[in-house]
């Protein structure tokens, strides 16, 4: 496995949404290939014949039934905004 | 006088019901007991200070679980100021037994972590040894529990947050089988693992506050039914047969002394009636922190997506939007989740999936099926729950994947969705050593028998000794 440069730690955490200052980008950079380095590990098994999990359970089709049921009041919903105006969440323009 | 220190759950259930105590006389009673001993734990994010009113018992709940009216930061600050409108499923089983929640307890920033130093809060502090960590990320419930600041409490466990903290701190703690316990209302990390599951002073206790939140719940599909949970009474072992996989007991990094209490808990076992013999998980053990390491972040990647400022919690205004996004996130989050989300969003960006998320998730079938062989020979198998015993705070903050590999044990049975009991076993170095115990799918009510009689004729006595 190749180790991930400073140009790729940029993108994934733009990807990610997160603006890691400099001193982030150096020391997250370091630890996160220290820890690709051990995860990387995964690799050594061929496992082209094997079936990947997903989920620990054989979970079919979960079916409910097909009943309306009241939502949260508006007010609940809108309790913990950050900025809200009239009965919608205000964010900056994109 | 109330000795919270001492007091199970079921006694204080039974005095209750004698009227021997009030409801009121028993919540005061861990109030004080937090007023002072808290001050140096820092079991607790916060205390509810007039939920006294009711007849049922105390409960301490994990701060990633939602509790309406109640804050609920999940150890971070970009839930500072979040409080819930709705209460987790859990959480409203429990108020619908009479359950009183006393307090939101400390943990790992979105439980991500093994010792609660990631939490935003600052970490709490092991009650046998307030020097050493008591495990992670439900160090808050452990510690609780063990120093007697609630009777019992919720935690949850995606590799190994409720086993290894009870460990740590001498307490009984289970990870239910992966679709036993809803997640509603739960604050998510990473969602084909996270459980939710209880921590108690007895193998009782325990079961009895998994009979109160399992079972299926319309809100979450994962959920599956429960066969009935039986207390534990028998304390003969006869016709239980016991695997030790070799490389779980051998691994190295195993402390001598944690080595020689799990012998002692297994030959103990042994003398009660039970057959034990050996078996293996060579796989499970040499890839099951590989795996996880990139199964767990690359859903906490996705998870924690939500977190954006929009809606609730912190919001660090930018210039646009998307700057708006990457500033609340960067101020809200701290180093470990920072980290995972960086791991996990690698890990399935294109090019990198195959090699990575589609392998590890390969190498989770392998477990899954080593765990299904050892199964059709043994009823349990047995190991320590972590390597070594309380480690000093700070020991390992450096240097993330040496604190990773504090759950080496406890992760291969929560990657193939097993239950798993800890259960304490004796005392290393002072410290509390916990035995973990492994079972099929849904078998907790054999876990709860197997653990019940060891833990009798162990006799561990769960008040730290500092405190005794």
């Amino acid at each position: 496995m190749t180790e991930i440069d400073r140009d790729q730690i940029l993108h994934v955490a733009r990807l990610a949404r997160l603006a890691l200052t400099d001193e982030e980008v150096e020391r997250l950079g370091g630890q996160l290939n220290d820890i690709l380095a051990a995860v990387a590990k995964v690799s050594e098994l061929d496992l082209s014949d094997v079936e990947p999990t997903s989920h620990p359970l054989d979970l079919v089709n979960v079916w409910a039934a097909d009943e309306p049921r009241a939502s949260l009041p508006i007010e609940d919903v809108l309790a913990n905004a950050p900025e809200r105006e009239g009965d919608f969440f205000r964010v900056p323009p994109a | 006088m109330i000795d919270t220190l001492r007091l199970t759950a079921e006694e204080a259930k039974r005095l209750l019901e004698r009227r021997e105590i009030s409801g009121a006389e028993l919540y005061d009673a861990y109030l004080a007991a937090i007023d002072e001993r808290d001050p140096e734990l820092h079991a607790y994010l916060h205390v509810v200070r007039d939920g006294g009113d009711g007849e049922g018992l105390p409960i301490a709940v994990k701060d990633v679980i939602g509790t309406r009216g109640i804050p609920t930061t999940a150890g971070s600050k970009i839930l500072e100021n979040y409080v819930p409108v709705y209460d987790a499923t859990v959480t409203a089983r429990c108020k619908e037994h009479g359950l009183r929640i006393i307090g939101k307890t400390n943990t790992d920033e979105f439980a991500m972590g093994s010792s609660t130093e990631n939490s935003a809060y600052g970490p709490t502090h092991n009650p046998w040894d307030p020097t050493r960590v008591p495990g992670g990320s439900g160090g808050g419930s452990a510690a609780a529990v063990s120093a007697g600041l609630a009777p019992w409490a919720l935690g949850s466990d995606t590799g190994g947050s409720i086993k290894q903290p009870a460990a740590l701190c001498g307490n009984v703690g289970l990870r239910p089988t992966y679709g036993s316990v809803s997640r509603y209302g739960a604050i998510a990390f990473a969602s084909s693992l996270d459980q939710i599951g209880p921590v108690a002073k007895t193998v009782r206790d325990c079961a009895y506050l998994y009979s109160i939140i399992a079972g299926r719940d319309a809100c979450d599909s994962t959920t599956v039914d429960v066969p009935p949970i039986e207390l534990p009474e028998a304390t003969d072992l006869s016709g239980v047969r016991i695997g030790v996989p070799k490389e779980m007991n051998e691994t190295p990094g195993i402390e001598p002394g944690v080595a020689a209490a799990v012998r002692v808990a297994i030959d103990k076992a042994a003398e009660l009636g039970a057959e034990v013999g050996e078996c293996s998980l060579p796989r499970s053990v040499d890839y099951g922190m590989p795996c996880y390491y990139l199964v767990a972040p690359a859903e906490a990647s996705s998870n924690l997506a939500r977190y954006d400022g929009v809606r609730y919690g912190l919001r660090v205004n930018g210039g646009d939007r998307i700057e708006m996004y990457e500033h609340t996130r960067d101020a809200g989050f701290g180093d470990e989740p920072k980290r995972r989300i960086m791991l996990g969003t690698y890990a399935l960006s294109a090019g990198y999936y195959d090699a990575y998320y589609g392998q590890a998730q390969k190498v989770r079938t392998l477990i899954k099926q080593e765990h299904d062989e050892v199964f059709e020979r043994f009823d349990v198998i047995v190991s320590p729950t972590s390597p070594t015993v309380a480690f000093p705070l700070g020991a390992k903050t450096a240097d993330p994947l040496a604190m990773y590999l504090s759950d080496v044990l406890t992760i291969p049975s929560c990657m193939a969705g097993l239950p798993g009991l800890n259960v304490p076993c004796g005392l290393s170095e002072g410290l509390p050593v916990g035995l973990q115990l492994i079972g099929p799918q849904l078998s907790e009510n054999t876990l709860f028998r197997v653990g019940y009689a060891i833990e009798q004729a162990l006799g561990f006595d769960f008040v730290p000794e500092r405190l005794r």
